[in-house]
């Protein structure tokens, strides 16, 4: 969406087939919740399959998530939390025109992605090791129960598509910052950051909901 | 579509970081209240926990307090709209089998009726074989 | 195309480049239309192949093998290339904010992304022919498609792709709709196409991620074997048919609603009279919408899936025909005693009237639980799909085209043939696929290659009948073309219509608009305000 909106300025940034800049602003954002609408669908498919295997094989279920590492997940999330604030804080700092402080955010934003995505390779590495992997390439042997495969099959997909999610989140971030770098935003003109921030504010809601249901089973 | 310039809405910052610390606290309430052992209500703890998160997240950074309403009905109708994806399939998948009692076995590769439908090539020619009862011969791909 | 007297979008800027890198909702939309019609024109070509094949129960061109990749892409074209994007994407893209009183669409490059999307995703699904074909039908039904060594990955990644420029064209629709609305065209001022697409739209955004993930699935699963969808690894085969419908069912919405949208216009215009209960039509498209994602079940009625499920799916299948009727009757009382004059358009909405009922009434047999066991999978189910497909949104789609063929290129076709191939398309149409219910009925199940001698007259009669139709297609094909060079060039208005898109040059000027539009009056207000045809010489009078 934030495309839509690449030309440079407040004056500038106006296209033809908009009224105002307020029509135009109000448009990205619908187009983007719309999207984000989505979003929530496309994880929704996997969602459903986790419900259907976890009603189907609950104490296998409840096998398999013990060797994932809860520290690892609660640190994860953290992160990400963290990372959401930082997010919010660097489109607030835009709103007041403080360039500097839009970038600190922007970067700390990235970094705490990347602390993400580094503690999440360490958890796939160990994995892998283990041979908890899914589906025929399972081969580890510690968990009773029948077909603990299907855990590691949707573990990965669900992990798997959100950590993809974290890593376009970051490309459009450091996206988003060497424009604000450029000087492209301000107060006035500052949709690109916020679109962003709604981004990845739903990568950071989905996460929540997936630590619990991956991580914390009783 | 011309209503009067909304002014940008600037939360303070202490709002934001409220929020981040909220969300830090439930994170780890979350994490202990898994060490207890609740029973099936465990589940419910944490997801109505994940929710309360899932809406500060929404409703401060978000911004959907203080947004079009419009905005807000999106969200919740991609959930209305997942979770009837999820209960009409559980409808299936947790109830196979409660009215009719049949219920799937291992299929029976003894049963004679596989002797007349497995054709391949050894099959008499088709001008023999076609006629109003044998309807799914399969066709070998010499002809 | 040449001689025209103001600078219309079709003519500047001029060169190739300007029309591959434009963002002008207009050109997108004939780019659109140009590559769905290439499609269309293949697949079809694919339809009379196959009926060809069909025309003795014996083989006539073509193996087995052959025959199933054959109708699994007729299928797959069909639906995924052709029949979703036909509407919204091609006449949508260019009547929509002309109807609305817009410059163009809310996002125009996203919707310039659209189309290459579309086109990367078409090339990447027909690209399969080459791997070898794809032989599960245009459903994919596991476990068949986890297994079979045909090219399945090449054409669902085509699939996933396409889907992209399904939601983008559906967003931005919405977006448009909401925001970009002349001022004056209230929700209720609004032409009811424009609502058709909106509820199009809607169902586009909340169903084309589940089929993306669907597919994305199938793909994983064929490539990694992650066992979801396979019973020995504990999958289960039944939850893809689940996944793939809820996508799937409400996309015949996707494909039927905008074309309920162009009916509406046509038979108000061509009546010349106030539509009859606008307000039950527009909340019947978003009902139709919204009660749609609730019935996918009825697919499956003899998949396995659990008798409470069925009885369910099949419950409220039978509420989803109530919006349909609404809409029907609501449109044969627009007609009642309106001064209807028979030109083509309206000939392609009586067309639609009549096939999409019975199209629509069989549906119902097979929602009926107890019925389907007897109808499933047979040619009674083909003949139903192509009367709602074929019979609504493809005569929708003709209706369209005739309709505002003057508007998107300023010249008129020739109506004596217009009327000769719209007689061939009828009746070719009836031939084929009226014979198709009875032999269903009798048992003809759907998809094979070989069939038993007493069908052997029926399926020769059905297959007469593609030629038929496949010859009517041809001669609009050649007076369609003809217009472009040789067509008598029209005015604004040529049929005598209240909507917007009728108040700004034919073919438009590139921003649409001379001035910015305000709403003077209701899209319907022929008893207020007096419009004659401009064959029949006269001006809009207030």
């Amino acid at each position: 969406m934030s495309a839509e909106n690449a030309a440079a300025g407040t004056a500038a940034h106006l296209q033809h087939h908009f009224v105002d800049s307020e029509q135009q602003q109000e448009s990205a954002k619908l187009g983007m919740w719309i999207f984000l609408l989505t979003e929530i669908l496309l994880f929704g498919g996997l969602f459903c399959f986790y419900a259907i295997y976890r009603a189907w094989n609950p104490e296998m279920f409840y096998d398999a998530h013990t060797h994932l590492d809860i520290t690892l997940g609660a640190i994860n999330t953290v992160v990400l939390i963290t990372s959401s604030v930082t997010m919010a804080l660097a489109i607030r700092s835009m709103q007041l025109d403080q360039k500097r402080a839009t970038l600190l955010n922007l970067f700390a934003t990235l970094a705490l992605a990347s602390v993400f995505l580094v503690i999440k390779y360490f958890e796939y590495a160990h994995k892998f090791e283990l041979g908890q992997l899914p589906g025929k390439y399972y081969t580890f042997e510690g968990i009773a129960g029948s077909n603990p495969h299907v855990f590691f099959s949707v573990y990965f997909m669900m992990t798997g598509l959100h950590g993809i999610h974290v890593l376009i989140g970051m490309g459009v971030i450091g996206w988003i910052a060497y424009r604000t770098s450029k000087g492209h935003f301000s107060g006035k003109y500052y949709t690109p950051i916020e679109m962003t921030g709604l981004y990845w504010h739903l990568v950071d809601l989905i996460w929540i909901f997936l630590f619990p249901l991956l991580y914390l089973i009783s | 579509m011309t209503q009067p310039k909304r002014a940008i809405h600037i939360l303070p910052l202490q709002t934001y970081l409220g929020i981040g610390s909220a969300l830090l606290i439930l994170t780890v309430v979350t994490v202990w209240v898994a060490t207890i052992d609740l029973g099936p209500i465990n589940l419910l703890v944490a997801m109505i926990i994940a929710a309360a998160k899932a809406s500060l997240v929404a409703l401060f950074f978000m911004h959907l307090k203080y947004d079009n309403k419009l905005y807000a009905v999106i969200l919740l109708g991609a959930l209305l709209f997942l979770a009837a994806f999820v209960v009409f399939t559980m409808f299936d998948t947790m109830d196979r089998g409660i009215i009719d009692g049949v219920r799937a076995g291992p299929i029976n590769d003894q049963a004679v009726i596989y002797e007349q439908s497995t054709s391949g090539p050894t099959l008499p020619p088709a001008e023999s074989v076609r006629s109003d009862t044998v309807l799914h011969r399969e066709i070998s791909p010499s002809e | 195309m040449s001689d025209i007297t103001h600078d219309s979008y079709l003519s500047s800027p001029k060169g190739i480049k300007s029309w591959l890198l434009t963002v002008d909702h207009k050109r997108i939309g004939i780019m659109y239309f140009v590559a769905i019609m290439f499609f269309f024109a293949l697949a079809g070509l694919l339809a009379v192949i196959l009926r060809t094949e069909l025309l003795s129960p014996d083989r006539v061109l073509m193996d087995a093998d052959t025959y199933n990749q054959f109708f699994t892409l007729h299928g797959a074209i069909m639906i995924f290339l052709f029949i979703i994007p036909s509407i919204p994407a091609a006449l949508g893209n260019f009547v929509l904010p002309l109807m609305i009183g817009a410059k163009d669409v809310a996002f125009p490059r996203l919707n310039l992304a659209s189309w290459y999307i579309y086109v990367a995703g078409a090339l990447i699904a027909v690209f399969s022919i080459l791997q070898g074909g794809v032989d599960t039908g245009w459903t994919f039904y596991t476990p068949y498609s986890t297994g079979t060594n045909t090219a399945v990955i090449s054409m669902t990644t085509g699939v996933f792709i396409l889907g992209f420029s399904s939601i983008f064209t559906g967003l931005n629709f919405i977006v448009t709709i909401h925001k970009l609305r002349a001022p004056g065209m209230t929700w209720f001022k609004m032409p009811l196409m424009v609502w058709g697409l909106y509820a199009t739209a809607v169902i586009q955004v909340l169903a084309t991620p589940v089929l993306g993930i669907t597919v994305a699935l199938l793909i994983v699963e064929r490539l990694m074997g992650i066992g979801i969808f396979d019973p020995a690894m504990g999958g289960d085969p039944v939850l893809y048919q689940h996944f793939f419908w809820f996508y799937s069912h409400p996309a015949v919405y996707i494909m039927i609603l905008p074309g309920m949208g162009i009916i509406s216009e046509l038979i108000a215009t061509f009546s010349h009279r106030r539509i009859f209960g606008y307000k039950a039509i527009a909340y019947s498209s978003l009902g139709i919408a919204l009660m749609s994602f609730l019935v996918w079940g009825h697919h499956m009625f003899t998949s396995g899936q659990s008798e409470l499920a069925a009885m369910l799916f099949s419950f409220i299948t039978f509420f989803v025909g109530i919006p349909s009727g609404i809409k029907i009757f609501n449109w044969l009382t627009t007609m009642y005693k309106g001064q209807i004059s028979f030109k083509t358009p309206m000939l392609y909405a009586i067309s639609f009237l009549v096939l999409f009922t019975v199209g629509g009434l069989t549906g119902i047999f097979l929602g009926a639980l107890s019925v389907d066991i007897h109808l499933h999978d047979t040619y009674f189910v083909v003949a139903h799909f192509h009367y709602v497909m074929m019979g609504g949104t493809v005569m929708a789609l003709l209706g369209g085209i005739h309709y505002w063929w003057p508007k998107m290129f300023g010249r008129m076709y020739s109506e004596l043939w217009a009327r000769v191939a719209c007689a061939f398309v009828f009746v070719g149409f009836n031939m084929t696929f009226f014979t198709q219910f009875v032999m269903g009925s009798q048992g003809m199940p759907r998809r094979y290659y070989q069939y038993g001698e007493q069908f052997a007259r029926m399926h020769g009669f059905s297959s007469i009948g593609a030629y038929v139709l496949g010859f009517g297609f041809l001669i609009m094909f050649v007076y369609l073309i003809a217009s472009l060079f040789k067509g008598r060039r029209v005015g604004a208005n040529p049929w005598g219509s209240l909507t917007m898109e009728w108040e700004t040059a034919s073919p438009p000027i590139a921003h649409n608009f001379d001035t910015d539009k305000v709403l003077e009056h209701g899209p319907y207000d022929y008893d207020r305000i007096e419009v004659t045809p401009e064959d029949e010489k006269g001006k809009v009078t207030a």
